[in-house]
């Protein structure tokens, strides 16, 4: 139990599972897998590097627009400056990338609580978002680069559909794996890991024994942007144009992922696969009641209950894993 | 005296001063630590024991007088640069992180690691054996190495933390209270624990509030009263009477006998 944060979380997908493969006809087609697997992965993408950050102890509230930042970046960079879109990603993934690593210094000097620091990075980011897209296209949303040089290209990195045994995949449950896999392995077997998981659990103990707690943490804030680059591409080639508004309230569906999967919200505890069980949870969920043709207002209901089931059950085991303390 | 005085401390304070803001917290305190001796630092709370060894530790700068490493003045800037030079401490709070398992706890901040380029990673195997194998060697039978560190008991932790400073090849162990929490036996364990290691030569700086603990195994008695050092002196100079006296307090316990007196 104490080892396998995500088992709670494993227990309940399958019961949701189990709950809508009886109450809805169509659940259990292919087609529906592709979708509900489709929709786990726009989430599942950020759960990983957001629940590696909630395990080093700090959150990240401007996760969710940085995704429409990245992507008004590189569609507006490409759109203004060049007629190739890779400059324009590449560009976005250094812009990206700094405002990830702008959280993490701040954090680190100011010593606030990254409540407040990402409060204010997600404030002016959306800001930026709205206000620096109607001052270079007149509009909210961005002007299409379809017909751009590297459009076909970038598009089947970041939004190709891929024909699995007749199933529809989209790419994005590719980055998924890949993300999760690289996230085990950091957390389970290097020395990264290690740090990741003092820094959240005693800050101070592992500053003293010689861990470099702000360069991890600034670590973990950078890996937040790298998903939130992917996203973000994705945005913007599954579509040609991005909307300015977008991405905000994502950041909370991040972090109910990585919490439902079985991360500790004071941080110490939790893993990568267990995100991705919060983010599946998250996607039959929303397509299950679709598919059962339920209210969607049910949705919400459903979310607050696992919410809180997931939370109870962390806080017993951290307390059987501290009793002695 | 004159037995040690002849070779350089593994590490020598002299007069230094500490202030925290407007806190007094250390004023010319001076100690010395010798290869294969105990150096025993006694005081009441709030006496300056804490911010004593966090100098020694890297973790605060004093502000006035010298700290010498090998007869070298130095000024430490970071826990990682006391590491390196071969101080190991074990804090008060013990600096463990009571969620990880014990073996992560045990190579905290000096990982292990094989294979080359992105394939680099800990040394896992090796990490469970060793942690395994050096608790054995200290009488502490762990059924499993991977249980948080939080479930063990006080002075299993305590060990734990001790026995991760030897390992590191530590020439200097400074233990902050480390029987203060500790029951009678775990308290033995723990002393036993600490005169190994002197006897492998390491320099012990052992801080207690207890001057029976500290008379049980020291070389040396440094007393800090509010910050100022009410005495120094070497295990032939001293008893465990007068020492006991000296850290109650002296002439204030005499006082306080005196005021206590049931009027007869
Ligand atoms: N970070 C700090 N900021 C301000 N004052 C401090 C700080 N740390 C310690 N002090 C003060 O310095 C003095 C010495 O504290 P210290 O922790 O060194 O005492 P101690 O001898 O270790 O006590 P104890 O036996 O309770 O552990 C105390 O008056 C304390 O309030
Ligand atoms: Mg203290």
């Amino acid at each position: 139990m104490l080892t396998r944060p995500e088992l709670g979380s494993l227990v309940g997908a399958i019961a949701v599972f189990c709950c809508f493969a009886l109450a809805a006809d169509g659940f259990l087609r292919a087609s529906s897998l592709g979708t509900v697997l489709y929709a786990s992965s726009t989430i599942g993408i950020m759960a990983v590097p957001v629940a590696l950050l909630m395990i080093g102890g700090e959150f990240d509230l401007s996760a969710g627009v940085l995704v429409t930042s990245s992507a008004l970046v590189s569609s507006m960079f490409s759109y203004q400056m060049t007629a190739n879109v890779w400059v324009g990603v590449g560009v976005s993934l250094l812009v990206t990338l700094a405002v990830g690593a702008f959280n993490g210094i701040m954090l680190a000097r100011t010593k606030l609580p990254s409540f407040i620091v990402t409060l204010g990075t997600f404030l002016m980011l959306t800001g930026l978002n709205l206000g620096l897209t109607k001052l270079v296209s007149g509009t909210v949303s961005t002007k299409t680069i379809a017909d751009m040089e590297g459009f076909t290209t970038a598009r089947a990195l970041f939004a190709s559909t891929l024909t699995v045994g007749g199933t529809h995949i989209k790419v994005t449950v590719l980055w998924w794996l890949a993300l999760v896999a690289l996230g085990s392995w950091i957390l389970l077997r290097t020395r990264a890991g290690n740090w990741i998981f003092a820094v959240g659990g005693n800050e101070n103990a592992a500053r003293a024994v010689g861990v470099p707690v702000t360069r991890t943490k600034t670590a973990l804030y950078t890996g937040v942007a790298f998903g939130a680059w992917i996203c973000g591409q994705h945005l913007l080639f599954s579509y040609d144009v991005v909307q300015s508004g977008e991405g905000v309230g994502n950041e909370l569906i991040y972090i109910i992922a990585a919490v439902i999967g079985g991360c500790l919200i004071t941080g110490g505890h939790g893993s990568a696969v267990g995100s991705a069980v919060g983010a599946l949870l998250f996607g039959m969920t929303s397509k299950g009641i679709v598919f059962a043709e339920w209210n969607p207002d049910w949705f919400k209901f459903f979310l607050g209950a696992m919410l809180l089931l997931a939370t109870l059950l962390n806080t017993w085991v951290r307390r059987r894993a501290e009793a002695s303390k | 005296m004159t037995r040690t005085d002849s070779r350089t401390a593994l590490v020598e304070l002299s007069g230094v001063s500490k202030h925290y803001g407007n806190v007094r917290a250390l004023e010319g305190v001076s100690l010395e630590v010798h290869a294969g001796e105990i150096t025993c630092v006694l005081g009441d709370n709030g006496a300056g024991k804490s911010t004593l060894i966090k100098i020694i530790a890297g973790l605060h700068r004093h502000d006035g007088g010298t700290l010498a490493l090998d007869g070298e003045e130095t000024r430490l800037a970071s826990p990682r640069e006391a590491l390196d030079r071969g101080i190991a401490t074990v804090h008060q709070d013990l600096a463990v992180v009571p969620l990880m398992p014990v073996w992560r706890n045990f190579f905290l901040g000096s990982e292990p690691r094989k294979g080359i380029g992105p394939f680099k990673r800990m040394d896992v195997d090796h990490m469970r054996r060793t942690t395994r194998a050096e608790l054995l060697r200290m009488g502490i039978d762990l059924r499993d190495v991977d249980q948080p560190i939080g479930t063990l008991s006080g002075g299993e932790r305590q060990c734990v933390a001790i026995a991760r400073a030897v390992h590191f090849g530590a020439k200097v162990l400074v233990l902050d209270e480390p029987t203060a929490a500790l029951g009678v036996k775990q308290s033995g364990v723990v002393l036993k624990y600490v005169s190994a290691a002197r006897d492998e030569g390491l320099g012990v700086v052992f801080i207690t509030h207890n001057p029976h603990h500290a008379y049980l195994v020291g070389d040396r008695f440094v007393l800090l009263k509010r910050g100022t050092m009410a005495g120094s002196h070497t295990r032939d100079s001293i008893t465990l009477d007068e020492l006991t006296r000296q850290m109650a307090g002296g002439t204030e316990l005499d006082d306080l006998r005196h005021e206590l007196q049931r009027p007869s």
